[in-house]
């Protein structure tokens, strides 16, 4: 039976399941006990599993992951927290050299079944160092997996999928996300790794996404749909590595018009590899277009940073655009 | 370690790692090796020896990018080391990871590493699981001088002080981070000196007395055992080459290689124990002709082993 609850509920909820279902889960990062995580979403958890499973860190972005590094290699299943994805450099060669290489350049020796949780993008007008977009950052490096969840039941499915893995995950949540409300199931269920998810069906043009952005791509298929009576096919990707070719090219195949939306600016942007994609995997496509953030610093007033980032008005310009 | 519990034994496979050093050294002079990536542990022998003796069978060491030594003296396959110098996919890590990288979990080796000061977070990590599962096992963190310098080294120290974790931070200060000595790089040059910012016991060991670190480091491992937390040991030895092999080392004086090469690890310890009555001079032969077999083995085993296949590159970046 679905309950509606909020994306954070719903991470928070995917977290306390895999913890009690195995005690080789436990959680590290900067503020996640007493204060309950920047974004509360480990609000509860220190009471629930104790010190020793809900880890308060010191400001070591490095420490965070290069110990979330070893304690996988022993065999726990750590969560580790990274505040904000813009402090991930602090911790890259952790996360890029060590969690991505270390089964590779072991041949095999060793797994590192470690979850960097973390979060990213603009809505809350925390300027430039706190509103960035860098998945594409993640997905460019073999040996990760990455995902980002744009609802509630992804969230949870998606975390506990992550927890499961044997592989490094970089898990990231959108600020923008944390009170958006959604059915959750009660019973256990993962989602996929690599599967992509149609969040809308339509038949005259595939919008291909993932994160925020598929709620500001849903509403604009709705007032296309209303207004100009076109039929718009949502796409979420949820994952960017690995990527669901087969969905993309299904959908796209049928509507036979794609357009890529990402909140991250454009320039070496995951825009640019899921247009390539399509192209790859479509060749004989009608039509195809990217809309992404611009290439710009974030602002921290609202008006900037809005106009940093794709609008739905935006979106639509572009879908009408790739209709004509 | 068991197999390291004798003068003879210590003698052994220190001499086992610089032999094996040198066979590397003599490989790549052959081009029979894959790249130049090779950091020869050659004059350091007694810091990795003497500190892995200090630990048990279960314990965990984490290595660096001049780690043959460590994985030697906790008994590794000989065969498979060379071979994964030979980039064959018989070796440690099919031909993956080369000199430097190379984890034998079972042999409590969980990496060594090629970015100077990664391997201290992991320890940490490491220890954290081991305090966390109540084990008293314990994780011995070997990095050079050039990596007290790096942010990881003050943000694993602080936290392995913090949580008391069943750590040894071991310094092998050789001098020389690839050219820059340590009284260029270190505003303290005395680096077990810095333990005291973490309120953890630093100790100092003879690097080319390999009795001596066997000592401190036990003293450590003890008090990690006991829940009493981590250790900062500094290990004062010398790099005999370069820092790889394309380094003829031109930074540093010819009396000053004399000098340490004089208070040389091996020969220092064979005059002890020959001194002592502990072995004879054909006890010493008996060990050459083993050593000699072991590496001469090796090395036939590593040339006759195959490449991978080009389609290899596939595997391994994932698990299931």
């Amino acid at each position: 039976m679905g309950r509606i609850l909020t994306y954070r509920e719903a991470i928070r909820e995917g977290l306390i399941e895999e913890m009690e279902h195995d005690s080789n889960v436990i959680l590290l990062g900067e503020d996640i006990g007493v204060y309950g995580g920047a974004y509360k979403v480990t609000k509860g958890l220190l009471d629930k599993f104790g010190p020793s499973r809900v880890i308060d860190s010191p400001m070591s972005e490095s420490l965070i992951v290069g110990a979330g590094v070893g304690m996988a290699i022993l065999g726990l299943r750590p969560v580790v927290e990274i505040m904000y994805i813009d402090f991930t450099p602090l911790a890259s060669d952790q996360i890029i050299n060590q969690a991505a290489k270390y089964h590779f350049m072991t041949g095999g020796n060793v797994k590192v079944p470690l979850v960097i949780r973390t979060q990213q993008g603009t809505g809350r007008s925390a300027a430039a160092q706190h509103s960035q977009s860098l998945e594409a950052w993640y997905a460019h490096i073999p040996g990760l997996k990455v995902v980002l969840p744009s609802t509630p039941y992804d969230a949870k499915g998606l975390i506990k999928a992550a927890i499961r893995d044997d592989n490094p995950v970089m898990f990231i949540e959108h600020k923008g996300l944390y009170n958006l409300k959604g059915e959750v199931p009660e019973e256990d269920y993962v989602v996929e790794i690599g599967k992509a998810d149609i969040k809308r069906v339509g038949n005259d043009i595939t919008i291909l996404t993932y994160s925020k952005m598929v709620h500001s791509c849903l509403q604009a298929a709705e007032e296309l749909e209303k207004d100009e009576g076109i039929s718009v096919e949502i796409v979420d990707l949820r994952s960017i590595n690995p990527i669901d070719n087969e969905t993309i090219k299904n959908s796209v195949s049928k509507t036979q018009r794609a357009l890529v939306v990402t909140e991250a600016n454009k320039t070496a942007g995951m825009s640019a590899e899921i247009f390539s994609r399509v192209i790859e995997l479509v060749p004989n496509i009608k039509k195809v277009a990217r809309l992404a953030g611009k290439d710009t610093i974030i602002g921290c007033s609202p008006v900037l940073e809005k106009a940093s980032i794709p609008s739905i008005e935006e979106i639509k310009k572009a879908v009408l655009e790739l209709l004509k | 370690m068991k197999h390291l519990q004798t003068p003879e034994s210590r003698l052994f496979y220190m001499m086992l790692i610089r032999s094996f050093e040198m066979k590397v050294a003599e490989m790549f002079a052959y081009g029979k090796l894959a790249g130049t990536m090779f950091h020869l542990s050659v004059g350091q022998e007694a810091t990795a020896v003497g500190a892995i003796a200090a630990i048990e069978e279960g314990d965990y060491i984490t290595s660096h990018h001049r780690g043959h030594g460590h994985m030697i003296a906790l008994g590794a396959d000989i065969k498979k080391m060379m071979a994964e110098m030979f980039g064959k996919r018989t070796g440690y890590c099919k031909g993956k990871g080369g000199s430097m990288h190379i984890a034998d979990i079972k042999l409590g080796n969980l990496g060594a590493n090629g970015i100077v000061g990664a391997g201290i977070p992991i320890a940490t990590g490491a220890a954290l699981a081991l305090k966390y599962k109540k084990s008293d096992k314990v994780v011995l963190c070997f990095f050079g001088d050039g990596a007290v310098n790096e942010g990881t080294f003050h943000e694993s120290l602080n936290f392995a002080a913090l949580y008391k974790l069943p750590v040894i931070f071991i310094i092998e200060n050789n001098k020389y981070a690839l050219s820059t000595p340590v009284e260029k790089a270190s505003s303290v040059p005395e680096l077990y000196k810095r333990a005291c910012a973490y309120g953890i016991p630093g100790e100092f060991a003879d690097g080319m007395d390999v009795e001596d670190v066997y000592m401190v480091t036990k003293r450590a491992v003890e008090r990690a055992r006991k829940g009493l937390g981590p250790t900062l040991i500094e290990c004062k030895t010398y790099r005999y080459y370069g820092h790889s092999r394309s380094d003829p080392a031109p930074y540093r004086s010819k009396e000053e290689e004399k000098k340490w090469k004089e208070r040389d690890p091996i020969e220092q310890y064979k005059r002890k124990l020959l001194a002592n009555g502990v072995i004879k001079k054909e006890d010493l032969e008996v060990m050459e002709r083993k050593i000699e077999e072991i590496l001469n083995e090796a090395v036939e085993y590593a040339d006759n082993s195959p490449y991978p296949e080009p389609s290899e590159i596939y595997e391994d970046i994932y698990t299931r």
